[in-house]
């Protein structure tokens, strides 16, 4: 049975199920943080004191800029297909996933110096929400790579058979992946900065 | 939403503008972090910075300047519920258990001996 509305939109809604069903999503994802964000403020107010300066804020820069930039060339990816570029498209969607790539090598670096120093989440209450956002923030990463590499492999089929669907699927892609960009935007001010 | 050859041309130059304002905003916050301001000001300028660029990030890059009124809707309904999940936090101010009672020492009363 074909999912139906994947290239043309539902008249009621005006969107392709997909579009509607990973926005449905995200707003769960908003949830999930959101949560842990508000456990976050309570750990905070509730603490005599909060520790400061205790993160490498050079890593964490680097990484919002890599962050940052692999949204721009995810949304670029898309834009590509737009215009039927295929090449173009391919180029884009490989830079964005070493992108996050180095934003795990980067993460990875970050942790083996909290492990070698023994700082780790029962050492404190600012290591223990530092490594449960993070921590959830990085599968969050890991999940995208997982599927941008199916659009990179046997996903890509696809576009000889149905482009316009293969584009709808590489926009909701991007969706998600600005959303991981979006949480670490916030996340990284919270837990390095303040 | 737009999606014909040149109007995407158009769109990329939004992105580029996007692109080069978040990398602005991350050195503004991470500067600014820099000044030791008290608590409440660094979280304001931080929060206020942050929501800038999310607010860039969704708006151009996720195309919600220009999209459907099912997904406002969607959004409207999770901003309701995130809000609820940020006030949480002050329900615990509410919350007595646990904390000492302080009791006004009864005044010492001479008894005689």
């Amino acid at each position: 049975m074909n999912i139906p509305y994947t290239v043309e939109e539902r008249p009621d809604s005006g969107l392709t199920n997909g579009k509607l069903g990973i926005w449905l999503f995200l707003a769960s994802e908003v949830m999930l943080f959101g949560a842990l964000f508000s456990t976050y403020i309570i750990l905070r107010m509730g603490a005599p004191e909060w520790p400061h300066g205790e993160l490498n804020v050079v890593l964490g820069t680097i990484n919002t800029i890599i962050l940052i930039g692999s949204s721009m060339t995810m949304v670029m990816a898309w834009a590509s297909l737009k215009m039927h570029d295929w090449s173009k498209h391919r180029l884009y969607l490989i830079a964005t996933v070493v992108l996050a790539l180095v934003f795990l090598v980067n993460k990875y670096f970050e942790y083996a110096a909290h492990y070698a120093t023994g700082e780790l989440p029962d050492k404190s209450t600012f290591l223990a929400i530092y490594f449960t956002l993070t921590g959830l923030h990085g599968l969050h990463i890991l999940g995208g790579i997982i599927v941008m590499a199916y659009f990179l492999g046997p996903g890509a089929k696809l576009y000889k058979k149905n482009p316009e669907q293969f584009t709808n699927r590489i926009e909701y892609t991007g969706l998600y992946w600005h959303f991981v960009d979006l949480v670490w935007i916030f996340l990284f001010p919270v837990l390095y900065l303040l | 939403m737009h999606s014909d050859p040149e109007s995407i041309r158009k769109s990329v130059r939004s992105y580029i503008t996007v692109f080069v304002l978040l990398m602005i905003f991350t050195i503004i916050t991470v500067a600014v972090s820099r000044f030791h301001f008290g608590v409440p000001i660094a979280i304001t300028v931080a929060l206020v910075i942050a929501s800038i660029k999310g607010s860039m990030v969704a708006g151009v890059f996720m195309h919600l300047s220009y999209e459907r009124k099912w997904i406002y809707g969607a959004l409207i309904l999770t901003a309701v519920g995130f809000l609820i999940l940020m006030s949480v936090p002050s329900f615990t101010m509410m919350d007595h258990i646990g904390t000492p009672i302080h009791v006004e020492a009864p005044a010492a009363e001479h008894t005689g001996h």
